[in-house]
């Protein structure tokens, strides 16, 4: 099983990929919805990316107010 | 009618096929435009119907299928109005959407739904009227309406009822949350799953297929095992409409249309 750094490793690439920007500008613990400039729907695209790539099902609720990766990651962990 | 381009929707027939397509920025909004271009086409459906097989539902909108009712519109047109006269307003808009999916349900072709992203509310419940849907891997279905102190207006309940079983539909419309594919096949939601884009071009090669068969016994297969609530989508109005005049209602809607969040969407 991934540990919660390789979660958080992976999913920096898979945003860094979907949203086709560098996995550069990506920080951990910067809030992603500035960062990508992306909207509740982009992060719903996203979120569904997160359950096919980890094969999890994360309710959308559990995500709310999670702004950061590293929180993202901690969840996904969590149903690993 | 074989052949309209609206500003919501437009549909074409070709090979027996019919393709209706939605296309409203940004997410198919379920408004008063989409309601009469949709009242549009199932007026010209049964003229259509006699020389097609198939129908596809489909949108070219990139967010999605369909996000669902205009709630910016149903706000903005309601919260001005007495209780009453607004409640009236909704009643007919119900009476207006319903007959439009009860007569997509009831078609005499094998319709398919070709859905990918954003699939929530009155979206989902278009989805529901089609005899197959085909996803793709990024579409979610979702029944939001709870956080807004209402009930799915546009036939959901009975036809969740209808094919589905009791425990999925309880989680979808008490929770409110959204679910995958990979959740929506596994309880006989989806028919078929397919790559990022691909759900239009598995649902035309379906169709194509359908094509084959006797088309007699295929309308009369349909008939014999997709029942039509007609009386359940009668009560879900009233209900909707009892529901409707509690301020609940108005103090959601009035935060869905206000709200600066950026994340309205996640229930």
């Amino acid at each position: 099983m991934n540990t919660q750094e390789q979660t958080l490793d992976e999913i920096l690439s898979l945003a860094a990929q979907h949203f086709k920007v560098s996995r550069d500008i990506l920080k951990p613990d910067e809030d992603f919805f500035k960062t990508l400039n992306i909207d509740s729907l982009q992060a719903l695209d996203l979120l569904t990316k997160l359950e096919n790539h980890f094969h999890v099902e994360m309710p959308d609720y559990e995500l709310q107010g999670v702004t950061d990766f590293r929180t993202l990651a901690s969840r996904i962990q969590a149903r690993l | 009618m074989d052949q309209f381009e609206g500003k919501a929707i437009s549909w074409q027939v070709s090979a027996g096929i019919i393709e209706l397509a939605l296309h409203r920025e940004p997410c198919n909004e379920l408004g008063s435009l989409a309601l009469e271009e949709l009242e549009k086409f199932v007026d010209a459906l049964d003229a259509m119907a006699r020389q097609a097989h198939a129908l596809i539902v489909h949108s070219t909108m990139k967010a999605g299928f369909c996000a669902g009712a205009d709630l910016r519109e149903l706000y903005h047109r309601s919260h001005t109005m007495e209780k009453a006269q607004a409640a009236a307003g909704v009643r007919d808009f119900l009476e207006r959407i319903h007959r439009v999916l009860n007569a997509i349900d009831a078609a005499p072709l094998t319709t398919i739904a070709a859905v990918h992203g954003v699939t929530f509310g009155g979206g989902f419940e278009l989805a529901l009227v089609c005899d197959l849907i085909i996803a793709d891997k990024m579409a979610r279905f979702c029944f939001p309406e709870l956080r807004l102190g209402l009930i799915p207006g546009f036939g959901g309940i009975p036809r969740l009822k209808r094919d589905l079983g009791n425990g999925i539909v309880r989680d979808l419309l008490l929770t409110g949350r959204s679910i995958n594919v990979t959740r929506a096949q596994a309880v006989g939601l989806v028919s078929q799953v397919v790559g990022e884009g691909e759900a239009l071009r598995a649902a035309r090669a379906l169709a194509t297929q359908l094509g084959k068969f006797d088309r007699r016994t295929a309308i009369v297969a349909k008939k014999f095992i997709k029942p039509i609530p007609y009386q359940e989508l009668k009560q879900e109005i009233d209900l909707f409409c009892q529901l409707f005049v509690e301020p609940a209602v108005e103090a959601g809607l009035r935060k869905f249309v206000e709200s600066t969040d950026l994340q309205p969407y996640l229930p």
